[in-house]
């Protein structure tokens, strides 16, 4: 459990490091921008208690905020975020119970699990980030759109960092 | 009392969540509204430190770039020199200093933070009040116009960038003069549009846009960016210009902030004007 605790408490900070330092630089085609510090929230135990994942997306999402100066705009993303995973692994059932010791991700679960809880919850969080930032309805498809591709590259580069770090089961 | 603490044990996750979008909320509405400076002072130390290391190594990755940016103004400004120059009547070259006044001081800075692919996009300076930065002061670069001063703490700035929701900077066509407003659409971050110019006007592509001066906050004549495209939509009499910005606000490295010292001055009077 110990061991749990200190593995989520590293991949906070590696994942704030990596977001501020070399993701935030990213801009394919001029607005696209990764924002894989969700992963943190994602990946997070299902043992974790309510309320600890509440706090834990207000966390990341003020620290990244911290850095870019848009005060308040990651934090209530991440919070809606954290707020809605109980309800989004409800409505995705997995062949396997979610036993414990079982964590999300694509080792234990697979891909094509992860493929739709990430795309769900992704797409929670961008879509409360993008609607704030933009702030009006008058460019609610424009905004859609930035959505639905950026949940995209999230997305791929979520599966992709999995697939890079953590160990395969023996 | 005791079934009210009950009702809130029980939903206790749902609270917690509207709490932390409260204050979400609250900050978002803060920083929107008027300066946050207390927040920002507290925590741009330390941010601005790590932005500082961060960048201090990402900067070498564009020093040729850099260098040649350098080099061309360098040798723009010395085309400037009054040695450069040649005097036509000597009687009055000496006389020079009593004519002119100086208006405008700039102060290079660095810049530590940038972002281009969000809405609302910020840049962060290795300046401060130290260095004399104040806040709503312009901020400008080789090739055009950057952004202004938002909030300044001892020895960093945020500047809030022209790809901004609320840029509203007058300009004009530099051939004719006409002074429209230049807005971002949040889109492409090498273009921008330009508002209120009427559709009689003549304007081709091409065609230079430069700040109009009238702000007080970004001195005339800096240059903003050539006319990429322009329309006039059905039963509008204005047209619909869109803008390539001069300035790749993607490649920033080095930046001057303009210092005003007749700002005071031009406030003060406008104030007066309005109090009448």
């Amino acid at each position: 459990m110990n061991n749990e605790v200190l593995k989520n408490i590293l991949r906070y900070f590696l994942l704030a490091a990596a977001q501020v330092m070399v993701l935030n630089h990213i801009n394919l085609v001029g607005f696209l921008n990764p924002y894989v510090y969700v992963l943190f929230i994602l990946l997070l135990p299902f043992e974790t208690p309510a309320w600890l994942l509440l706090l834990a997306g207000f966390g990341m999402g003020f620290t990244i905020d911290a850095f870019t100066n848009s005060w308040g705009l990651h934090t209530a993303a991440a919070t809606f975020m954290a707020f809605s995973r109980p309800g989004v692994l409800g409505l995705i059932t997995s062949k396997k119970e979610y036993e414990p010791g079982i964590r999300p991700g694509i080792r234990d679960l697979g891909l094509n699990w992860f493929l739709s809880y990430g795309f769900f919850m992704i797409f929670l969080h961008h879509f409360a980030l993008f609607l704030l930032e933009a702030f009006r309805f008058s460019e609610f498809f424009p905004t859609l759109l930035r959505v639905v591709l950026n949940t995209i590259l999230t997305l791929v580069i979520c599966v992709l960092v999995q697939y890079l770090f953590t160990r395969s089961k023996k | 009392m005791r079934y009210f603490f009950a009702f809130l044990l029980r939903y206790n996750y749902y609270f917690l969540f509207i709490i932390l979008e409260v204050i979400a909320v609250i900050l978002m509405v803060r920083n929107y509204q008027y300066q946050s400076s207390v927040v920002f002072n507290a925590t741009s130390e330390f941010t601005g430190g790590i932005n500082n290391r961060f960048n201090d190594v990402a900067q070498y990755f564009g020093l040729r770039q850099t260098n040649m940016a350098l080099a061309a103004e360098n040798a723009k400004l010395r085309g400037m020199l009054k040695e450069s120059m040649r005097s036509q009547d000597t009687t009055h070259f000496s006389s020079v200093d009593t004519l002119l006044k100086q208006q405008y001081n700039y102060t290079p800075a660095k810049v530590i933070h940038n972002s281009v692919n969000s809405r609302n996009n910020y840049l962060m300076l290795d300046k401060g009040t130290v260095d004399g930065i104040r806040s709503d002061m312009a901020v400008i670069a080789p090739d055009g116009i950057v952004g202004i001063v938002s909030k300044v703490s001892p020895h960093f700035s945020w500047v809030i960038s022209v790809l901004h929701k609320q840029t509203k900077i007058s300009c004009k066509v530099k051939k004719n003069g006409f002074v429209g407003t230049l807005v971002w659409d949040g889109m492409n971050y090498h273009t921008a549009t330009l508002k209120d110019i009427p559709a009689n006007v003549l304007i081709a592509k091409g065609d230079t846009v430069i700040s109009s001066g009238y702000s007080s906050i970004f001195p005339q004549g800096i240059k903003i960016g050539t006319i990429k495209e322009f329309k006039v939509d059905k039963g509008y009499n204005f047209y619909d210009i869109t803008i390539t910005l001069s300035q790749d606000m993607n490649k920033l490295a080095w930046v001057y902030v303009v210092t005003d010292y007749f700002k005071e001055e031009k406030s003060t009077l406008e104030k007066f004007t309005v109090d009448e």
